[in-house]
């Protein structure tokens, strides 16, 4: 037995954009055991909810993320729908299925840009980003806003996309199909990627389970799970199966992600082709909120829960948000343990982290 | 056509004393955890630890309704990844959890306010309220 030792990891490191910090006990060059500690951003948000009403914290909840924006948006108000028992118009249904899915594309792409600087290979990184823009460009274009949107309402949304940026959109995401071919050959055969990422940081898929592991991190190990499945927004009647993979490595962790934003494509093309030409956007609601509901939504990283508790009042006596990277946290510290001290960078990343969802 | 999935979701309302038992029923029946969480209501804490089964979709919540002053097992012996909700609750809300696998002992989040979801920052929420 060597001598053990313990290195801080963050909370300021090259590979994080965002502040965690894990004290990796280490023996010789070999973790051993992985402990982190959050809330150097903490904000509060859920707290809000005695200041601001119902309708109010669509804004904030948008605002727990940057990257998730939307979805973090949608969860809330479809759990509020729930509460208030309102049956939304299928055309908002189709919207948020759009926005979703379009932002579940700009996550996946900055995260494999992210994970391709992780491991050295900046050109890779560049033109995962280049090809993100063209979404983004899409998210401007059809909410004004290029991650926060700000386009849900409790009972629907507030903006339509008329059919000439619908048709834009599919131009668009077929241009971003064929370049996202070339990328995902060189991260899926590339041998330098695949020495860095294959065999490394393996969760089996009973430890993922037994860690709540949630969305491509649990899909990675084998388990097939996604809370669209559950049919929320338009997912009902389109057509997909979770992607999945058995080896639960971080090679699997990426094929995951580069698969899904494949199958998002798909989607678009599904939703864009059968949305029902209404005129509504939104179902009104009235009086105040009574009772409480658990909402889960497949955010890019996975399984996020929205819980929402009313009283009949414009305030909530609680909202609270368990985002994905919260849920895979055990995950990652279990998957830390016999690996090498200089792989710790890339397999943070592999998680997808995101701290500020989880500082709400 | 997706196939949807209609998954069954309870709520059951169970003591404290329940509660180990309850999870580890749980956990025994294929679910995992998927989020626990306090709230502070009518002057008592509701603490809710919700279970998913990722093969029917199931969502079981547990619900352990407890004066602020009262004790609760930790759940982290049978569900390890509950360590940081605990922790959570414990630092945001005042729950007093006891035996928890890994007590952050309110060094998990670095803020100013002791426990700031609490009844006293609860009780100050209101007064503001009343007084707008």
């Amino acid at each position: 037995m060597g001598k053990r030792s313990v290195i801080p990891f963050g909370p300021q490191h090259p590979v994080l954009p965002e502040p965690i910090h894990i004290d990796l006990v280490i023996e010789d060059e070999k973790i051993v055991e992985a402990i982190p500690s959050v809330g150097f951003i903490h904000r509060g948000l859920e707290s809000l909810v005695d200041r601001r009403d119902y309708n109010q914290m669509t804004y904030v909840v948008e605002r727990t993320c940057g990257i998730c924006s939307f979805q973090h948006g949608m969860g809330y108000c479809e759990a509020m729908e729930h509460v208030f028992g309102a049956e939304i118009p299928n055309r908002a249904k189709y919207l948020r299925t759009i926005w979703a899915e379009l932002g579940r594309m700009h996550s996946h792409l900055l995260w494999l840009g992210l994970l391709a600087d992780g491991f050295g290979y900046e050109n890779l990184f560049y033109q995962c980003w280049r090809v993100r823009e063209k979404v983004l460009d899409l998210q401007e274009m059809t909410s004004g806003g290029r991650l926060i949107f700000s386009v849900n309402k409790v009972g629907g949304v507030i903006k339509d996309i008329d059919k000439e940026k619908l048709d834009i959109i599919l131009s668009t995401i077929t241009e971003v199909e064929a370049e996202l071919k070339v990328i995902k050959d060189t991260f899926l055969l590339d041998y330098s990627v695949q020495s860095r990422l294959q065999g490394v940081g393996i969760v089996t898929k009973e430890q993922a389970h037994d860690l709540g592991a949630c969305g491509p991190f649990a899909r990675a190990s084998g388990i097939k799970t996604d809370m669209r499945k559950l049919g929320y927004g338009a997912y009902p009647d389109l057509d997909f199966e979770p992607i999945v993979s058995a080896t639960g490595d971080s090679y699997a962790r990426c094929y995951c992600r580069i698969m899904e934003i494949f199958q998002s494509i798909d989607l678009l093309r599904q939703a864009i082709a059968k949305i029902p030409d209404e005129n509504e956007l939104f179902t009104p609601v009235k009086g105040n909120p009574e009772g409480e509901y658990f909402m889960r939504v497949e955010q890019p990283r996975g399984e996020a829960v929205y819980y929402v508790k009313a009283s009949g009042k414009p305030y909530l006596d609680r909202f609270r948000v368990r985002t994905p990277t919260f849920a895979n946290l055990p995950g990652l510290c279990e998957m830390l343990k016999d690996t090498q001290l200089s792989d710790v960078g890339l397999l943070v990343l592999t998680i997808d982290p995101c701290i500020s969802c989880t500082e709400r | 056509m997706a196939e949807v999935i209609h998954p069954e979701e309870q709520l059951l309302e169970i003591d404290v004393d329940q509660l180990l038992t309850k999870a580890m029923e749980l956990k025994k029946a294929g679910f995992r955890l998927s989020q626990a969480c306090a709230a502070y209501v009518n002057e008592k804490f509701e603490l809710s630890y919700s279970f998913a089964d990722d093969k029917t979709y199931q969502y079981t919540t547990l619900r352990v309704v407890i004066d602020t002053d009262t004790e609760v097992p930790s759940i982290t012996d049978i569900v390890p990844p509950a360590v940081f909700y605990e922790n959570e609750m414990k630092e945001l809300f005042g729950v007093k959890i006891k035996m928890i696998n890994l007590d952050y002992e309110n060094r998990f989040y670095r803020i100013e306010t002791e426990t700031p979801f609490g009844p006293k920052e609860a009780a100050a929420s209101e007064e503001k309220k009343e007084e707008a």
